[in-house]
């Protein structure tokens, strides 16, 4: 227990130092591209009452995001990519792993004491890369020491016994003293431009080609493979589902669960503002579910529903409901007691009083809600389909991730993004649209 | 008789600590048809309750109230009320508001729609049917809010400090509407303030309230309500009465508030 509490201390630490890194970089990327900015627009007046504000730092309302900024920090996130991940679209990227042909010498001492130098041909191959030809080379030479050929993948490894195919290599006291010239034993490997040379303990040498700095496409492949991905997956899907097909079932999920929630929430919030009994009676279960993440429940719901639609919809209605219950609730109870009364006084009836009056009014809080509920019910789907399901967003990326295809994963992880961001931005455009009061009562 | 009556009324609070607070005591009033009468006092002398009361969003705890013979025991149409602000809907534009209560009522919409116009025309807002209650300043949301009770024909119009948020202009143009209002329907008006100016232009009749309990403590008949109809404002103020009654009516609310003060740094 201490010691693996220790060793969270620990990671954590290392967390610290890399986070803080990683800002530091593009903090550092961010005040260069600011400075550049600056050199352009320095000699340019501001136009407008804002640019007359002598007081900035601390005034909020003259605070207003530079979309320059942003468009630059947009582009920077895919330059840093493209760079991290040897990108062929930039003129310059982190050292790359070597790839091609390369070769070294190494010399041998037979028992006799004679010494000979022999060659080994390298020809190291993009990964994954499939019939790749052996390079050439003579399996031969003069002399005792016989040429080796290898062939390696890129950021991969591999161990030669040079002596093999050496005359008298399998005899005792032969072995490999020199690489390109340079003494080498198990503990000090050789390095030349290519690649390094390391010895083994039994005299082998593991040959290790160059790894470069970038990152290898199995943890993050870089941008253009993955926008090809997106076109390949666009045209042909993945197992059989379209990538439309399964944005469009997380999406009518969401759809359908969301309605349900508001359906019921809607109601329900309404009851809980309006009357004593049912406040009393609804709250210890709304002030229950409500802290319960959704996700908590999906176990409850495979084992209750299984992993088809009905147990997906279940669990979004749930996710759903207590927000709109809650934002409802919130509306009736932000009514100003001022209309409610106006309106008596007018001579509504508690019917109208509840149309006209408490309906509208609670309107800017329920879509505040819906909001909520809505970006709750897209995370939600998309966990739930990580866990089961046939179709959607999270399930073709569950089931990329299983063969190690990063490329699908990340083309999903950016369209749910994208999705969830859109959903936002509907629903605010409805809200503006439906609501316009909202705000200014 | 047709007429408010407002017969022994009482009303005590009861606080969560068991306490009592009689924001109330036996207060007798007969409000004549067509009267303008404004109330006026300190805070907590429960004059919005009054009001309340009066309403019918409030039940007494003692007496009773009848308007014109009929015991008052919940909010209608028969008495209007103007709030100081926020009482306005929203989502509706001002014609909307305006025609609230008729509609409410079943109202045919052409016979609506004519009311609506007359009183736009009564409270100068003409060109502002179609408009949104937020695209309003504050004087004109009141005027919305005065037609809004209007459009209702109500027999009484209860005012709670509907002129308290504007600033003072507005407020004195908003003061020579009621008084116009006022002679042009013969409304019995119901007026609370917190501006004595207010209450002597505003009231035939004043009202001064004093806490603990909650009491009229003093009651006058004004003519400056009647002068002011359809002149300036300003010089009924310079009639030879108004200062002196100003300064009267200041230093007996001045000696409440110090009575208040002085007990409660004693309690």
């Amino acid at each position: 227990m201490g010691q693996e509490i220790l060793d969270l201390l620990v990671s954590t630490f290392w967390m610290i130092l890399g986070i803080a890194g990683i800002f530091a970089i593009y903090l550092a990327i961010s005040a260069g591209c600011w400075f550049v900015h600056s050199l352009f627009t320095r000699n340019r007046a501001g136009t407008g009452y804002g640019s007359l504000k002598t007081v900035t730092f601390g005034d909020e309302s003259s605070v207003v995001a530079n979309r320059i900024a942003s468009i630059a920090a947009v582009v920077a996130v895919f330059v840093l990519w493209g760079v991290a991940t040897g990108s062929n679209l930039l003129p310059f990227t982190l050292p790359q792993p070597f790839t091609g042909d390369t070769q070294f010498e190494y010399t041998a001492v037979n028992p006799a004491g004679d010494t000979d130098t022999g060659m080994v041909f390298v020809r190291v191959h993009a990964f994954g890369e499939e019939g790749v030809e052996k390079p050439e080379g003579k399996d031969g030479g003069d002399g005792f020491a016989k040429d080796d050929i290898v062939v390696v993948a890129e950021r991969r490894s591999k161990v030669l016994r040079v002596q093999n195919n050496d005359e008298g290599g399998k005899e005792d006291g032969f072995r490999v003293t020199h690489v390109n010239g340079q003494p080498i034993s198990s503990d000090s490997p050789v390095t030349y431009s290519d690649a390094t040379v390391e010895m083994t303990g039994k005299g082998s040498l593991f040959i290790k080609p160059d790894t470069g700095w970038t990152m290898e496409a199995l943890y993050l492949p870089p941008p253009e493979q993955v926008w090809k991905r997106f076109w390949q997956l666009n045209a042909e899907g993945y197992q059989n589902v379209g990538l439309w097909e399964n944005v469009f079932w997380s999406l009518i999920r969401v759809v359908v669960g969301f309605g349900l929630g508001c359906l019921f929430g809607i109601p329900l919030g309404f009851a809980m503002g309006l009357n004593s009994w049912m406040r009393g009676w609804f709250d210890p279960i709304v002030e229950f579910m409500r802290p319960v993440p959704p996700l908590a429940l999906i176990p409850l719901v495979i084992i209750w529903f299984g992993i088809g639609e009905q147990g997906k919809i279940s669990l979004l209605f749930l996710a759903a409901l207590w927000i709109m219950t809650i934002a409802a609730r919130a509306g009736v109870s932000g009514v100003n007691i001022s209309k409610v009364h106006a309106a008596y006084s007018l001579g509504a009836t508690k019917r109208q009083i509840l149309s006209k009056v408490i309906l509208p009014n609670s309107l800017p809080e329920i879509f505040t809600g819906a909001r909520v509920a809505m970006g709750v019910c897209w995370g939600t789907v998309v966990a739930a389909e990580l866990v089961a399901a046939e179709k959607g967003a999270g399930k073709m990326i569950i089931a990329a991730s299983k063969f190690q295809l990063t490329d699908i994963v990340i083309v999903g992880i950016i369209l749910i993004g994208i999705i969830g961001y859109m959903i936002d931005i509907m629903m605010r455009q409805a809200e503006n649209f439906l609501v316009p009061w909202k705000g200014r009562g | 008789m047709s007429g408010l009556v407002i017969d022994d009324v009482s009303m005590t609070f009861e606080l969560p600590d068991g306490g009592k607070v009689e924001a109330l005591k036996n207060i007798n009033l007969d409000i004549n048809e067509g009267e303008l009468m404004s109330v006026l006092g300190p805070s907590g002398c429960g004059k919005t309750t009054l009001l309340n009361i009066l309403a019918g969003f409030l039940a007494p705890t003692g007496g009773k109230v009848a308007l014109a013979g009929n015991h008052v025991t919940g909010p209608s149409s028969e008495r209007g009320m103007v709030f100081q602000q926020g009482a306005l809907f929203e989502w509706m534009n001002v014609s909307k508001n305006i025609g609230f209560g008729p509609s409410m009522a079943g109202v045919d919409q052409g016979t609506i729609n004519a009311k609506v116009n007359e009183l736009l025309g009564i409270v100068g807002l003409q060109d502002f049917g179609e408009k949104m209650i937020y695209e309003l300043s504050g004087g004109m949301q009141q005027r919305v809010a005065l037609a809004r009770c209007l459009a209702n024909d109500p027999d009484v119009i209860l005012m709670d400090e509907p002129l308290g948020a504007l600033d003072a202009l507005t407020r004195e143009k908003m003061q020579s509407l009621v008084l116009d209002i006022w002679k042009e329907t013969g409304k019995t008006i119901i007026l609370i303030t917190h501006s004595v100016e207010e209450a002597l232009l505003l009231g035939e009749r004043l009202l001064v309230m004093a806490p603990r309990p909650g009491r009229v403590h003093t009651e006058y008949r004004l003519p400056f309500a009647e002068l002011g109809v359809g002149a300036d404002l300003r010089e009924v103020k310079q009639h030879a009465d108004f200062g002196p009654k100003r300064d009267e009516i200041l230093n007996m609310i001045w000696d409440m508030e110090e009575e208040i003060m002085g007990r409660t740094e004693t309690a």
